[in-house]
């Protein structure tokens, strides 16, 4: 049965992979540096439009750590043509949806409208590209908005706080260290000036992406992107962040690091990590498929080892997970996470845990379980193709850390590549003591009562 | 059998001017009576399929968390094979499926590549588990405790203590008014047993709906959703939903936690499917808090004062009415203010309505961005689904955007008068309190 199986999947696989890449990506550059993308997609009479910029959380330095997210919020303050809000006014009039996001290596923007109104969209990111007005007032007010984020998603989230004080340790000076929203202090601190000098040092067309996924023809796209953001001013006459932003490199870890955190939460938590090379950094290529293979080995799917040894087998976890971001612009963390069952602790799971990692050291995978993460990843090539907007986030995402979009096209065919033994080589190799961090989530108590505001409780 | 099918195909067509239909759907019943949805898209090689019951927690009775872990189940163990099976016969071919619940729902899901030897292992998969569960002792154990952990995790979250205190309040005992996932106390009282009977009951054809989306032809459609179904015995379709019974007078209550921000919830039973107001109170909605970064909502409590990150309403239809709910969150010592900013915008909207300028900018979003709906595979298949599972008309996606162009001012007016009352409206608050936090 198992057997049949396989020959089936490998039979279909070279077949397949052609189907998988047959989308193609157009791409031109302006005469400013802009970089634009496009990739056709006519299922559907929609677009989507993304400008990517060159900077984000890692580009920071002390004191303003999170200020590529302030900016982010600022961007649709206004303009010299258009007045605060007016940029999602006229977004939404054309039945577009909008917003924005930061991540550590970029700061992204997006428009997805009916395709026939892109320039709607063109015009006014090229108009905030270079034009944003910086008000105190606005500022002020954004501040307290961003606060709230803030709390919301990291102070009053146990784990997420938690995460933000594992980062913190686990890397020594990368600028990974720090969380994209930004220190508290930091934020409270920013001032107009600071947002002034980041948007002019970081937001130019020789520093941005533009990539549209969607039911277009890639010259007329080109022509619009000409007309719209061709008359920008570049910074200087290079690609600005190649040549002003420092390396940071992060120094060697030379020994394990554990911490506890001790939070008001109900369930305790564990967070492992281990430095790893990215594809962007790492002398051999392989070595970064094969450790998204090895991830995959762990936790592609419940029939993975982790779900199947230790929330099934062992009932040790109630959930439990391991991640590697190929991806990321500087060398990064292979991260295990894992919750306890009842019963157990956190330190059962971080045995339980190192166990999986031996076994990956010490044999090699079995061809079938090899070949079920190979069959999944060729069968998500075909799934994302189901969303523009993902397809325009892949080839924004790898453009902006600095690899090829090309990438996209090759990633099935190296991850096919990878074999048994380079899974147990990067295991060997990288997941080891002297490079990992642990964090323990500690719970305490939270005491809370219910309190009937007057004395009416409404049913009935 | 056919013949019915046919004459009903042929005034779809009259009626529905399919020349210009967003989505053709196509709608049969198999002998047992399953009613199947299928759309035929093109362009990549795969299917989305879900196949759904009316058992939804509103079916848990007293056993809250029922339908979930009954849900939860399902793919631990069917016919001849365990857990660790299951997934590798899906995950061997890059399927990937999904067992869940919502209120009125429970619904098993699959997508798959479309490749023949590839999407019969994965069909002959899901078609087992569907039809023979095996419901072990030692997968319910453990996923009872899982389910267990879960609920206790739920008690760090303030947005998920305010969520179940917010349906509580508005629905008492209703079904709609307990936790999905259920509670400690009768998850704990669980035998597998209970999820048998359950699965018994309310798993079974004439209780089934199928929707297939994808790349299969009608032909491939009406054999897999007969591989589906064909082992599911007959029974029946569980009775209908009761109503909701409104609340009487409003309420507030307010739990201590000890959280920077404090999470508010106002609202109170909304509106339902089949609701001749739904379309006046979607777009007034759309007005009022729902759309994206331009709302009243929004605009009043973050863009001019800076009170929250995220604030909005919603209207959330179902089979009977569900919950209108408008949220945010605030720091501990800002929650007075905020509660006051989100309760006037809301009276004001209710007792003025909107202007001509907002409800021509709001159908303009609206219909300008129709398209985007349903651009994907996975968005169709969610629409598909809740048309065919409460029984919407086919040209439900057809005639939207008419629907949406035919409300006026005066009606959204009308509809937010009669059916959103600040009387009765629902008030939970989840935080530290204003005195602690206090600086």
């Amino acid at each position: 049965m198992n057997y049949r199986l396989l020959c089936a999947v490998l039979l279909w696989l070279p077949v397949f992979a052609s189907h998988a890449a047959t989308t193609k990506v157009s791409e031109h550059v302006l005469g400013n540096g802009l970089k634009v993308l496009v990739k056709e997609d006519h299922r559907s009479p929609v677009a989507v439009s993304q400008v990517w910029y060159k900077v984000g959380s890692s580009y920071e330095p002390g004191g303003i750590t999170g200020i590529s997210h302030m900016l982010e919020h600022m961007m649709f303050k206004g303009t010299d043509k258009h007045a605060a809000g007016e940029f999602s006014r006229i977004v939404a009039e054309n039945g577009g949806e909008e917003n924005a996001f930061t991540g550590e290596d970029y700061t992204a923007y997006f428009q997805t409208m009916e395709a026939s109104r892109l320039a709607v969209s063109f015009e006014l990111e090229a108009d905030r590209m270079r034009n944003l007005h910086l008000l105190a007032d606005e500022l002020k007010k954004e501040l307290q908005v961003v606060t709230e984020e803030r709390r919301m998603r990291t102070d009053d989230n146990p784990q997420a706080k938690m995460q933000e004080h594992f980062n913190a340790m686990a890397y020594t000076n990368s600028p990974y260290r720090n969380p994209v929203i930004g220190w508290p202090s930091d934020i409270e601190n920013y001032k107009v000036e600071d947002l002034q000098a980041w948007y002019q040092r970081w937001y130019a067309p020789n520093n941005a992406t533009l990539v549209v996924v969607g039911d277009v023809q890639p010259k007329a796209v080109f022509a619009l992107a000409e007309k719209y953001f061709g008359p920008l001013k570049p910074m200087g006459d290079r690609p600005v962040a190649t040549t002003t932003l420092k390396p940071q490199a992060e120094v060697e870890q030379v020994g394990v690091r554990k911490m506890t955190v001790r939070l008001p939460a109900k369930l305790p938590y564990l967070v492992m990590g281990y430095k790893v090379p990215v594809l962007k950094t790492t002398q051999n290529e392989w070595e970064a498929y094969a450790l998204e293979v090895l991830a995959g080995v762990l936790d592609g799917g419940s029939s993975a080892r982790l779900e199947s040894g230790l929330v099934r087998g062992k009932q040790i976890a109630v959930s439990v997970g391991a991640s590697y971001s190929l991806t990321s612009r500087l060398p990064s963390l292979f991260t295990l996470e894992a919750t306890p069952a009842e019963g157990k602790t956190v330190w059962n799971l971080e045995s339980a845990l190192k166990d999986e990692i031996t076994k990956l050291q010490i044999n090699l995978v079995e061809s079938d379980e090899l070949q079920r993460i190979k069959a999944q990843v060729l069968a998500k090539a075909v799934y994302e193709r189901d969303s523009g907007f993902y397809q325009a986030m892949q080839l924004g995402m790898l453009e902006t850390v600095g690899l090829s979009w090309k990438v996209v096209d090759e990633y099935v065919e190296k991850v096919n590549q990878v074999t048994a033994e380079q899974v147990r080589d990067v295991a060997r190799k990288y997941l080891i003591e002297d490079k990992l961090s642990v964090a323990y989530l500690e719970p305490l108590p939270i005491n809370g009562n219910i309190t009937e505001i007057k004395t009416s409780i409404g049913v009935r | 059998m056919r013949i019915r099918l046919l004459s009903f195909m042929l005034l779809a067509s009259f009626f529905g001017n399919p020349a210009q239909a967003a989505a053709k759907i196509e709608h049969w019943q198999t002998p047992q009576g399953s009613r199947v949805y299928y759309v035929h898209t093109e362009g990549l090689p795969m299917v989305d399929i879900q196949v759904a019951f009316d058992a939804g927690s509103a079916r848990d009775g007293y056993q809250f968390g029922l339908s979930a872990l009954t849900s939860v189940l399902l793919d631990t163990g069917a016919g001849q094979w365990n857990a660790d099976d299951i997934a590798q016969r899906f995950e061997s071919v890059g399927a990937q499926f999904g067992s869940s619940i919502s209120n009125d729902m429970a619904s098993v899901s699959l997508r798959s590549l479309t490749d023949k030897p590839l999407f019969d292992k994965a069909l002959e998969t899901m078609q087992v588990i569907l039809t023979s569960p095996s419901f072990n002792e030692a997968d319910f154990q453990r996923e009872k405790n899982r389910t267990l952990a879960g609920l206790k995790q739920q008690e760090e979250s303030p947005a998920e203590l305010a969520s179940i205190a917010f349906h509580k309040a508005l629905y008492g005992d209703h079904p709609y008014g307990h936790p999905a996932s259920g509670e400690v106390v009768t998850v704990s009282g669980f035998e597998v047993a209970d999820l048998r009977s359950f699965y018994q009951q309310y798993y079974v054809a004439a209780n089934a709906m199928v929707v297939i989306v994808g790349d299969l032809s009608r032909q491939q459609a009406e054999q897999t959703a007969e591989t589906l179904v064909s082992g599911l015995p007959t029974g029946q379709k569980p009775e209908l939903l009761t109503e909701v019974v409104m609340p009487v007078k409003s309420g507030k209550q307010h739990i201590d936690f000890p959280s920077s921000q404090t999470h508010v919830l106002v609202g109170m039973p909304g509106t339902y499917r089949k609701d001749p107001d739904y379309f006046a109170l979607y777009v007034g909605n759309h007005i009022l808090g729902d759309s994206g970064l331009v709302s009243k909502l929004f605009d009043e409590v973050r863009e001019k004062r800076g009170l929250a990150y995220s604030a909005s309403s919603s209207f959330a239809p179902m089979l009977r009415k569900g919950p209108f709910t408008v949220s945010l969150q605030t720091r501990n010592d800002q929650t007075g203010q905020a509660l006051e900013v989100l309760n006037k915008t809301l009276a004001d909207f209710i007792a003025q309505g909107p202007t001509e300028v907002e409800l021509i900018a709001a159908k303009k979003n609206i219909t300008g961005g129709f398209a985007m709906r349903f651009d994907t595979n996975k968005e169709l298949t969610s629409y598909v689904s809740m048309i065919g599972f409460y029984e919407m008309p086919l040209d439900y996606l057809d005639t939207f955007q008419q629907n949406v162009e035919k409300v006026t001012a005066a009606s959204i007016k009308d509809a937010f008068k009669r059916r959103v009352d600040p009387q009765l409206m629902q008030t939970i608050t989840v935080g530290g309190s204003d005195k602690k936090s206090e600086k």
